[in-house]
């Protein structure tokens, strides 16, 4: 079956289908057909709390598997209209049935997830992109692991604790989690039960509502790695969770020096602080010869700004539908904080900001 | 991971959602004339904001029937061509062979016209499927996508029947319009269409590497150049794929069948996409050809409103009446005036916003010009064969003396307030 798929995916053949591929004549006969497109059908839809949901998928043969870590760029169609979110793959990579899943929490007027948590039905198709991202595991995981989440932010990390629990991981994990009250945590039984093995050393926070005689209460501090006798310096630490989480870990491992160690993952571009120093300079779309004093936003909100159109996706730094070249000047990721100054490179127009003069091929 | 291309190619119509352009001069102050003898410019502004309403009113509309209705058209011209390409395999039974030709040609016809025409004007990118998406889409024939975009869905588009900015007016080949200059060459109009038709596909292949633009010094050298790749390309795998690789597969056929079969297979491919120009250049040639339509110049569509605008889009367009498998196999192109006045809406809309356009012009008292294919058919081959001869005035000749001398006077105008 491979093979079959490897040939019809080949330029060989393309060459009999141009200017089409070979998945617009599959498409036809059936979607799951599809040899470069990534597809999948719902299998079922769990509920996990009130407000979130476990979408089971099982994908089509393009799909190549994930790192437990990365995530999927998902689409789906409501009233004729692709609509493409980000979302964490939340399995096991050791599931034998091929299929894998993603979980997700339903904004309150957020469209996609709240679709998919009240109106998704199972059999549904999906687009899917591959596996992409680098908040995945070393392959030779060190022998301590701090994974801290909060929220939704547990997605990523709770595919990292079942992928160790089914792999019979050896060294030492502590799990710390922040959830608004156990109603609202996600996977709570199941974590219950890796709570019970060995390998982990599991922390779970309701800073709503405070399970009776916690240990710890509240929002991340320093106190609680230090009660969980963790040494940020010595420990590979993986952080995903709302904006302020991430923030005070960030904070806490700076101040230790101890940066090196910390892997992120944001499920929302930060906001953007349009007063910093180096929102200076002018900023400048060479192709339509329009100037504009750089205001600090993202380079694909100045370009709207100007009367621009260009084309986006995800607005996030993941679909790289935005991508473009920059022909001159520096650019600060708003994510990372990564400066880029050289010219002619491409760069992700909605998370990035000028710093100081840029040009743009826009 | 496959690597993803960056998608933003300057020049392709990825800006083809917004609103029309509208002709901006130099001079502001200074307002366009056109349709002031028709309407006055309150008529016309409220003339523009109901149309805006007509096609607000389509946009706000769109759903699932429309992606259902591209999808099922699509399904079709797959069919079509996959049952096509098989049939034509057997040529040693003639009418199956014939059948396979007719269901190329159409599948090519689908894939050019209702799909890759209106695909490309980024009618149904609101779907967000990149199957149908204008920035992604190639067609089915010798032109690359990318350079027709341009010259189609901006130049054309924008610039519709402005003698000296629609490329489109005569091709740079006809003298279709009045107002043209006369060349020795419009001698030819007839027999040069004629031969235009049986080449279609490369002709508009041609029409977008845009040659005369170049040597005329309003091109950068890189710019031709990458068109001409581009061109170079496209034409490699469209010739490939029709004119080699189906024949050579059909000599698979010959130990059973004949030595000529795969001369068959070739042969039925290049009927087919005869086929396929002759047709669509009849339906475009009909699109703005026809002697009524009217042209404009330059001077008179500076600075005009939205109105004016859409005006000239109505009085530069023409219609073919005819029944529902008709308009789909002309990619709604039946409905110019409705396409022109609203390229961006899914053209299966065209009927239904025509009765808005209809009554628009009642009420203003517009022209609509609308006829059968014979009619107009008829209407632009007498146009091309009277327009062939060489008219009296001597400032309608390109090449004579007098042009000569205004030209050039115009130049040194030109270069005179350049200077100062
Ligand atoms: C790398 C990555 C991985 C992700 N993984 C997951 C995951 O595993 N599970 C999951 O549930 N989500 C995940 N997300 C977030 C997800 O992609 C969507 O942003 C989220 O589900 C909202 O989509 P929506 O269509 O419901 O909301 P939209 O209709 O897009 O937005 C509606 C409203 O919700 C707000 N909003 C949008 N996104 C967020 C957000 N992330 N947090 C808070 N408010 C938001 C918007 O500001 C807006 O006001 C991930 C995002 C990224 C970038
Ligand atoms: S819009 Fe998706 S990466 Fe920028």
């Amino acid at each position: 079956m491979a093979v079959v798929r490897k040939v019809l995916a080949s330029n060989f053949i393309g060459r009999f289908t141009t200017p089409h591929t070979v998945d617009h004549y599959l498409d036809q006969i059936h979607p799951m057909l599809a040899v470069r497109h990534v597809r999948a059908r719902v299998v079922e839809v769990i509920h996990e709390t009130g407000h979130a949901s476990t979408v089971v998928l099982k994908p089509n043969g393009t799909w190549t598997g994930f790192k437990p870590g990365q995530h999927v760029q998902f689409g789906v169609e409501v009233e004729g209209k692709r609509r493409v979110r980000v979302f964490s793959v939340s399995s096991s990579t050791q599931r034998k049935d091929g299929k894998f899943s993603v979980s997700v929490k339903a904004h309150p007027d957020g469209y996609v997830s709240q679709f998919l948590h009240n109106d998704m039905l199972p059999k549904t198709l999906v687009f899917l992109s591959q596996a992409e991202g680098d908040f995945t595991l070393p392959d030779k995981v060190p022998d301590d692991l701090l994974l801290v989440s909060g929220g939704s932010g547990i997605t990523p990390v709770m595919s990292m604790l079942r992928t160790l629990r089914d792999t019979g991981h050896q060294g030492q994990v502590t799990f710390l989690h922040y959830a608004k009250s156990a109603s609202d945590e996600m996977f709570h039984d199941e974590l219950d039960k890796i709570a019970a093995l060995p390998f982990v050393q599991m922390m779970r926070i309701y800073t709503r509502e405070p399970a009776e005689g916690a240990e710890l209460e509240g929002r991340f501090v320093i106190d609680h790695l230090k009660h969980l006798g963790i040494d940020p310096v010595n420990t590979l630490t993986y952080v995903c969770g709302p904006a302020g989480l991430i923030a005070s870990v960030r904070d806490t491992y700076t101040e230790l020096g101890a940066t090196s160690q910390l892997m992120l993952e944001y499920f929302k571009v930060p906001s953007v602080d349009v007063n910093a120093a180096d929102a200076t300079g002018t900023l400048t779309f060479d192709d339509s010869s329009i100037e504009a004093d750089n205001s600090g936003a993202t380079i694909l909100e100045q370009a709207e700004a100007a009367g621009l159109t260009p084309a986006y996706g995800c607005r996030m730094g993941v679909c790289n539908t935005c991508a473009i070249k920059k022909n001159h000047g520096a650019v600060r990721h708003v994510v990372s904080g990564q400066v880029a100054a050289n010219t002619d490179e491409t760069i992700k127009i909605c998370v990035h900001v000028p710093v100081g003069n840029v040009s743009i091929a826009l | 991971m496959a690597k993803k291309r960056a998608p933003i190619q300057p020049l392709s119509a990825s800006n083809h959602n917004e609103g029309p352009k509208h002709l901006v001069g130099d001079d502001t102050e200074k307002r366009a004339t056109i349709g002031l003898d028709l309407m006055t410019y309150e008529q016309l502004e409220d003339f523009g904001d109901e149309l805006d309403a007509v096609r607000q009113r389509v946009l706000d509309d769109l759903g699932q029937a429309d992606a259902d209705y591209i999808r099922r058209v699509i399904r079709v011209q797959r069919a079509a061509e996959v049952v096509g390409r098989i049939a034509i395999f057997f040529p040693f039974f003639w009418p199956v062979f014939l059948v396979g030709i007719l269901l190329l040609a159409v599948a090519k016809i689908l894939d050019n016209m209702e799909i890759g025409h209106n695909v490309m004007h980024g009618q149904y990118d609101w779907m967000n499927d990149p199957m149908v998406d204008a920035r992604k889409f190639e067609w089915d024939n010798v032109a690359p996508a990318e350079d027709w975009k341009h010259g189609h869905n901006f130049v054309h588009h924008t610039y519709t029947n402005i003698h000296g900015m629609d490329r489109d007016i005569g091709y740079n080949m006809f003298r279709i319009d009045k107002d043209q200059p006369w060349y020795p060459s419009h001698r030819f109009n007839l027999p040069l269409a004629f031969f235009l038709m049986m080449l279609f596909e490369w002709g508009v292949m041609y029409h977008g590497v845009e040659l005369d633009e170049y040597l005329a010094g309003r091109m950068s050298k890189a710019e031709f150049k990458a068109r001409k790749k581009r061109a170079m390309v496209k034409i490699r795998r469209q010739v490939a794929k029709d004119y080699l690789l189906y024949p050579v597969l059909a000599i698979a056929l010959v130990p059973f069948t004949s030595w000529w079969v795969p001369l068959a297979v070739l042969g039925g491919n290049v009927v087919a996409n005869i086929l396929r120009n002759i047709w669509t250049f009849n339906i475009i040639f009909c699109g703005h050809f026809p002697a009524e339509v009217a042209t404009f110049q330059e001077e008179d569509a500076q600075n005009e409103t939205h109105g004016q605008w859409y005006l000239r889009q109505i009085m530069g367009s023409a219609n073919i009446s005819g029944h529902r498998p008709f308009h789909i196999l002309t990619g709604y192109l039946s409905y110019q005036v409705e396409h022109h006045l609203f390229p961006d809406i899914p053209a299966r809309r065209y009927p239904e916003v025509a009765k808005d356009v209809r009554r628009l012009c009642d009420t203003y008292g517009l022209p609509y010009n609308s006829g059968r294919l014979s009619k107009q058919l008829f209407s632009v081959a007498s146009q091309l064969a009277k327009l062939a001869a060489k008219p009296d005035d001597p400032y309608m000749v390109g090449n004579s003396p007098e042009s000569k001398a205004r030209r050039r006077a115009k130049r040194e105008a030109a270069a005179l307030a350049a200077q100062s």
